[in-house]
Formats: C-alpha cells, sequence, structure tokens
C-alpha cells in the first residue's frame, strides 16, 4: 500500500527540512520525500497550499484512565481523541487503578492499545508500588514490557531518598523519571493558586514555590546521581528559573514539559467569566499573569522542551460539585493544536518549526521514542496541519469520553487536517479538507 | 428592587441595593416591637433553610426572621457525614426542589456551593456562609448596626481583627464598607492574611494598635482553636497578648466607638470579657438586628420573585 501526500509545506525541525515537498508512504514508512513526486500506483492525498506536513505529534502526558475508571475514558476513546489532535503517539499515565506498577497492567494497556489501532501508547510506569512512594516498582521488568518513564504523577516522589534511587536506578535502565512536582506540607489542602483571585474567592491556595522547592530538589538529585529527570507539567516562574538555570550550568539530563492551558489562562479564570468553575480546576493550578508569562518565555527561549497536554478526563458528574470538591484535571488532547497555533505561532511568539520540535521533536527525544522526525526510512508517523484554519472548540463534539474542558466555545486559528500512523490516515478533519 | 433573584454576595449588591436592604430592615424592626410580632407578606411561601455546617446564630436568625413573616419553613442540618454517603449537594437540593420551595437559605463550608446551586436549580438561593467566601447577612446586618450609631457608613473608619485569611465575614464586610464609602484597616498576623489582601481595598496591618486608632468601629473575629494545628498561631496565649483587643486597646480609638463581634465569641483569645460586656460592645444588638435584616432580604426577594412570575 501505498499513499503519495501531494504539495504541502514539509516542516521537520530535526533534520531542518522546511519547504515544499512530496512525501512517499510505502509499506508504513517514508519511502521518499522530493520535488514533485510522481505518483504512480499510490493513492493522493492532496495537502492544500498553506498546510503542514510534520512529524507525528506525540503527548506525553496522557491519563486514559483504563483500567479502573473507564467512565472517565477508555484506551479507545483516548485514543480517537488523540489522533483527532493531531497525535501519532501518547504516553500513558500509571495512576490507574490499580496504579500501573507491574509489567501485567503494562501488557494489557498495550493489547487494548492494539486493539483499538488508532495512535501509539507509551506506558509510563509507577517509580513506587501503588505509586505510595514506599518500595521500588519493579523498572527493569516494566522496562521490558514497554515502558518508556517512569513517576508517581498524580503525587510527588515526596521522599527524597527514593527519588535519589530512582533516578540512579531508572539512569542505568536509559530510562527518564517524570516528577510531578508538589511539597505535600506546602501543598496542604490546597485547591487553587495562591493568589489575589483565590483569596478573593476564599479558596485555599497552592503557592508556586510549592511546586519549585521540589524541581530544585530534584535538579540537585540529577545533578548528584546523573540520572535522566523530566520535570512535568510545570507552572511557576520560579520552576521555569530552576531549569533554566540548570541548563545553563550545562546539565543535559533535565527536560521539562508545559501544559498549554498554563502559557493560555490565568488564576483569573476563577472567577471570569464564572465563578467557581469546575472546568477550571487542575492540579497544578492555573497561576498568575506573570508565571503564565514566565511559561511562554521558556517557550521562547528554549527552556521548554515540550508541550504535552496532561490530558486529564473526569466524567461530568464527578466535576459538577462543589468547587473544593472537584477533582483536578481538564481533557486536553483535543485542544492543543488549536492553542498552541493560535496563541503561540499566530501571536508571533514562535514560528511553526519551534512549534513542531515542542510538538514531536522534543516529546521523542526527552523520552527516546522512534519518530519525531520525517526522514526518508523512517516510520511513517505524521501530522497534517492547516494552521490558518478556524476553529470553534465545542466541548460537546469532543471525541474524548469526558468533556471537561475550559475552552469551550474558544474560537482560534489552528486544525489537525489528517493524522497518519504507520502509512495509515487513522483520522481526516471533514471541516478543513 | 433587588437586581437579581438570589443573595449570593455582597459582590453582586450596588450600593443603591444595599441601601434598600438596610432602609427595608428599619421598618422591620419596627415589627419586632408589636405584642404580635407577624405580618403575613410571606404566607404561603416555603423557605428550606439548608445547612451543611454547624450554625446556632444564623439558623435561628433565619427562622425567626422567615416565621415574623408568615413563610412556611422548614430547616434541615445536614451532617458531614451523610455528604460521604454519596449523595452530592446538586442531588440532594434537587430533591428538596421536588417539593416546590421558593427559596432556599444555604450554609456550606465549601466557598462557591450557593453560585453552583443558583446556576442550576429554580428556587431563590440565599447565601447563610459559604466556606471561606461571603456571609452576605452578616456584612448587611453589621452595616446596619453601624448606621444606627453613627447615622452613616461614609467616612467612618473600620477596624476588622482577627483571622482574616479563613474568615467570610472579613470577605463580605470589606466588599459592603467599601461600597458605602467607609475605610477598612484589615489586622491579623502575617500568617493569617488573605494573599494580597492590599487589592481587597483596606489598609493592611500587623498592628492592632494602628488599626484600632481612631477607629469609629472595632470588629473582631474569631480565632478558631484548631489554627494552632496548621502553624498560624503558636497558641492562644500569644495571640491574646499580641493581636487581643483589651480595654487598653480600646482606649486608643474614637471616645464613642462601637465594639463588634459576629459570633461566637473565645473570650480571652481575641476579646476581653471585659471589653465583650462593656459600654461599647453592640455585640448582642447585632444578633437583634440580624433579624430585622433578614426579613428585609427575604421580603425583598420574594417581592422580586413576584415581579417575575
Amino acid at each position: 500500500m501505498k499513499l503519495l501526500l501531494k504539495g504541502g509545506r514539509v516542516v521537520d525541525p530535526g533534520s531542518g527540512r522546511d519547504g515544499e515537498f512530496d512525501v512517499l508512504i510505502e509499506g508504513g514508512r517514508i519511502a521518499r520525500i522530493g520535488k514533485s513526486l510522481p505518483a504512480d500506483d499510490a493513492d493522493v492525498l492532496l495537502v492544500k497550499p498553506g498546510w503542514i506536513v510534520a512529524p507525528g505529534l506525540i503527548d506525553i502526558h496522557v491519563h486514559l484512565r483504563e483500567p479502573g475508571q473507564e467512565h472517565k475514558e477508555t484506551i479507545a476513546t483516548g485514543l480517537a481523541a488523540a489522533v483527532a489532535g493531531g497525535f501519532t503517539a501518547v504516553a500513558c499515565m500509571p495512576n490507574t487503578d490499580p496504579v500501573n506498577d507491574h509489567p501485567g497492567i503494562t501488557e494489557l494497556i498495550l493489547r487494548k492499545a492494539a486493539d483499538a489501532s488508532l495512535a501509539r501508547v507509551y506506558p509510563i510506569g509507577a517509580v513506587s508500588m501503588s505509586s505510595r512512594g514506599e518500595q521500588m516498582s519493579e523498572l527493569g521488568a516494566q522496562k521490558a514490557a514497554g515502558c518508556v518513564a517512569f513517576t508517581d504523577d498524580g503525587r510527588p516522589v515526596a521522599s527524597a531518598l527514593l527519588m535519589r534511587r530512582a533516578l540512579e536506578y531508572a539512569g542505568m535502565l536509559g530510562v527518564p523519571i517524570v516528577d510531578h512536582c508538589e511539597d505535600p506540607s506546602l501543598k496542604g489542602d490546597g485547591v487553587a493558586h495562591e493568589g489575589f483571585y483565590a483569596a478573593r474567592l476564599g479558596l485555599r491556595g497552592i503557592p508556586g514555590v510549592a511546586e519549585s522547592i521540589m524541581v530544585e530538589r530534584d535538579i540537585a538529585l540529577a545533578e548528584l546521581t546523573g540520572g535522566l529527570y523530566h520535570v512535568c507539567h510545570m507552572s511557576a516562574r520560579q520552576s521555569i528559573r530552576a531549569v533554566r538555570a540548570a541548563k545553563a550550568r550545562g546539565m543535559a539530563n533535565v527536560t521539562c514539559e508545559v501544559a498549554p492551558h498554563h502559557f493560555v489562562m490565568t488564576d483569573e479564570a476563577l472567577e471570569t467569566p464564572l465563578r467557581y468553575d469546575t472546568n477550571v480546576k487542575m492540579n497544578p493550578p492555573l497561576r498568575d499573569a506573570a508565571d503564565r508569562d514566565s511559561m511562554l518565555e521558556g517557550i521562547v527561549d528554549g527552556t521548554v522542551d515540550v508541550i504535552a497536554t496532561d490530558h486529564a478526563p473526569h466524567h461530568a458528574d464527578e466535576k459538577l460539585v462543589e468547587f473544593d470538591r472537584a477533582p483536578f484535571g481538564i481533557v486536553g488532547l483535543e485542544t492543543c493544536v488549536p492553542l498552541v497555533f493560535d496563541r503561540l505561532v499566530h501571536a508571533g511568539r514562535i514560528g511553526v518549526p519551534r512549534a513542531i520540535e515542542l510538538l514531536s521533536t522534543g516529546p521523542a527525544r526527552v523520552f527516546r521514542l522512534p519518530g519525531g522526525s520525517l526522514v526518508e526510512g523512517g516510520v511513517a508517523d505524521i501530522t497534517i496541519l492547516a494552521p490558518d484554519a478556524a476553529v470553534t472548540i465545542r466541548a460537546a463534539a469532543l471525541r474524548s469520553k469526558s468533556k471537561n474542558t475550559p475552552f469551550d466555545g474558544w474560537q482560534l486559528r489552528g486544525a489537525v487536517a489528517a493524522t497518519i500512523v504507520g502509512g495509515r490516515i487513522v483520522y481526516r478533519n471533514e471541516v478543513v479538507a | 428592587m433587588l437586581r437579581s433573584r438570589h443573595l449570593l454576595g455582597i459582590a453582586d449588591l450596588e450600593p443603591d441595593e444595599i441601601s434598600l436592604i438596610l432602609d427595608t430592615a428599619e421598618a422591620m424592626t419596627e415589627i419586632a416591637a408589636r405584642p404580635i410580632k407577624k405580618v403575613p407578606t410571606l404566607r404561603g411561601r416555603t423557605v428550606v433553610n439548608l445547612f451543611f455546617e454547624a450554625s446556632t446564630r444564623t439558623r435561628m436568625s433565619f427562622e425567626v426572621a422567615e416565621k415574623r413573616l408568615s413563610a412556611d419553613t422548614l430547616s434541615i442540618a445536614v451532617a458531614q457525614s451523610s455528604v460521604t454517603k454519596g449523595e452530592t449537594l446538586l442531588d440532594t437540593v434537587r430533591n428538596l426542589e421536588a417539593m416546590a420551595p421558593d427559596m432556599i437559605v444555604i450554609r456550606h463550608a465549601s466557598s462557591g456551593a450557593p453560585h453552583l446551586l443558583a446556576r442550576l436549580c429554580r428556587s431563590a438561593i440565599i447565601n447563610a456562609g459559604d466556606g471561606m467566601h461571603e456571609h452576605p447577612t452578616q456584612a448587611l446586618l453589621d452595616a446596619y448596626t453601624i448606621r444606627e450609631h453613627k447615622k452613616r457608613l461614609d467616612g467612618l473608619k473600620v477596624a476588622i481583627v482577627g483571622d482574616l485569611l479563613h474568615s467570610r465575614v472579613l470577605r463580605s464586610n470589606v466588599q459592603l464598607l467599601n461600597k458605602m464609602g467607609a475605610s477598612v484597616w484589615a489586622c491579623a498576623p502575617a500568617t493569617l492574611m488573605p494573599t494580597e489582601l492590599t487589592r481587597f481595598g483596606v489598609h493592611a496591618t500587623t498592628s492592632i494598635d494602628e488599626a484600632v486608632a481612631d477607629a469609629d468601629v472595632v470588629m473582631m473575629l474569631r480565632i478558631q482553636h484548631e489554627r494552632m494545628h496548621g502553624h498560624f498561631i503558636p497558641s492562644t496565649r500569644e495571640y491574646f497578648t499580641l493581636f487581643g483587643l483589651t480595654p487598653e486597646r480600646v482606649r486608643r480609638a474614637k471616645p464613642d466607638v462601637i465594639i463588634m463581634h459576629p459570633g461566637p465569641m473565645n473570650r480571652g483569645v481575641e476579646i476581653d470579657s471585659d471589653v465583650a460586656d462593656g459600654p461599647y460592645s453592640v455585640i448582642l444588638e447585632q444578633v437583634t438586628n440580624g433579624v430585622a435584616v433578614r426579613m428585609a432580604v427575604l421580603y425583598l426577594l420574594a417581592g422580586q420573585e413576584a415581579a417575575t412570575d
């Protein structure tokens, strides 16, 4: 089976390629990239002028919720959302029920992902058994089963000793430790960013330093051990500062990610347009404008390696409660591309290659995944983007099983036109086509 | 007329609405002086008092107000434990609504709980205290009490001293007093100050002497004993030494100062008994005025309902 992507702007930050090319796919791999390639017997997908042909986008922070929380999301619905959001691969978090601390669960996830046959799935294993922070999981067995990283996400690795050992041990395996940074005593029972809006609304606060204190601790431990360390969903300006400083002194083993909501929204959303909207409750919380601006700076100056969504589906019933009782998190897979293009690219902050780097090349590099590049002979995981297409986010129309998004009704510019995994078109956007 | 069919907070009231409520409360005060303290204003209306948090003063005050207006009332104290049985707030209220009440008075430990109900339920919602957010009828009865003594609100110096961080009374009072032209001095230990307190439109200080100096009104807030557990204060004894309202400190205020407390008081913690029971104290008047103010709110919101029917 052959597929020819005819026309469009090929952007591959890894090789530096950026220009008008055709891409010929054969047997699930990229056979040729060149000017005016003949179609011959290949199926032809016409890529419109102005559209971008990019290496498949990879989201390394996704909660697929299966096993155990299928009322929120299943692997099948999560992957349908992923490909609609332009992602050819996702890494899924281990805070399922039971926690993915065992190869049996990793295998289950991979089997369900194969059944769904949409985006690729790379499981992330738990650092500790049941993510309780007490006993290290069998990281070696988990790596052999298919885990690409380890985290106790949802919670921090609170014990500095466990973090140290995990960095050493996973470093030996060449696998990164991903930490959800939050000092438990400073977070307390906080539900929103400790700032003016939470104070006015009477919501218990979580200060930015609750995050950055642990980022600083982890960086020190990464320096001590040489292990691979990745900070997930950064939200506080102090955290960006810490990572920037670590990189400046040459620490190549420290990487970080930012979620779209943290560079788009601020804690003002607690009050406007709707007071106490539980769809703006996430952890880490939306922070103030200075923090938001720091995320943007980090994205522009290269401190940030990855944009990842922290896709966290929750059932509508779970969110339709008092603010402090609602679970943390929002869905993100299907709103990421429009937010990145509208708020970063069209806003003139970054160019298209940097956007692709943050969404594809960077994630592949940090988690050492295949993909993230468009080269002859490489796997044909490709995302076609319509950067100028107008998009109105409709929560009800999301493919994710859960609709908990604060972006309902937002009008943005930048859409996914098609998603190709292993040479197969797994999603086509009929609206822009 | 009030512009909203709910009373969720002072944040949503304009100054003319606040004046209207206070003026109406004055008329209601007269009813309490009659031998038969009852008018038929709310006859046939059903008001549910839904209290998810312990309260004696506020709940009784609402009940008395409702009965004096001849409403049919139903008071439900929902223990926190039944929440853990699985029924959500929304389901609890929708079940009540199936019995067609007109108004729901709600007290809840979660900030914003009344706002959730106002968005999704049919009844008029009156906030009787939500978490650390607002307690609008308390601020209204405080304003009523101040106005009774000072004949005005604008230009007064009001000191509010105590656990500001966790206080809904602070949040409602600051907004009301600012809207009516008073200037507020807010005083607490640094550990019990809300973030960016000055953006609330107050003078923030950790010195009670500075807060109280030349004040027309001193409002003391309760210090809960459990605050010692979150490392907020070392001991109630030290708190009293640094922040307690003593007769000596009262002397720094204006000669005609009034001393207020929303209750329940911790004698010897935030306020000296000699002050609480002394000549400047209007603490029990606040309780009396609470009934009239709540009658005014119920009356005005019911009128609102009738107008929109």
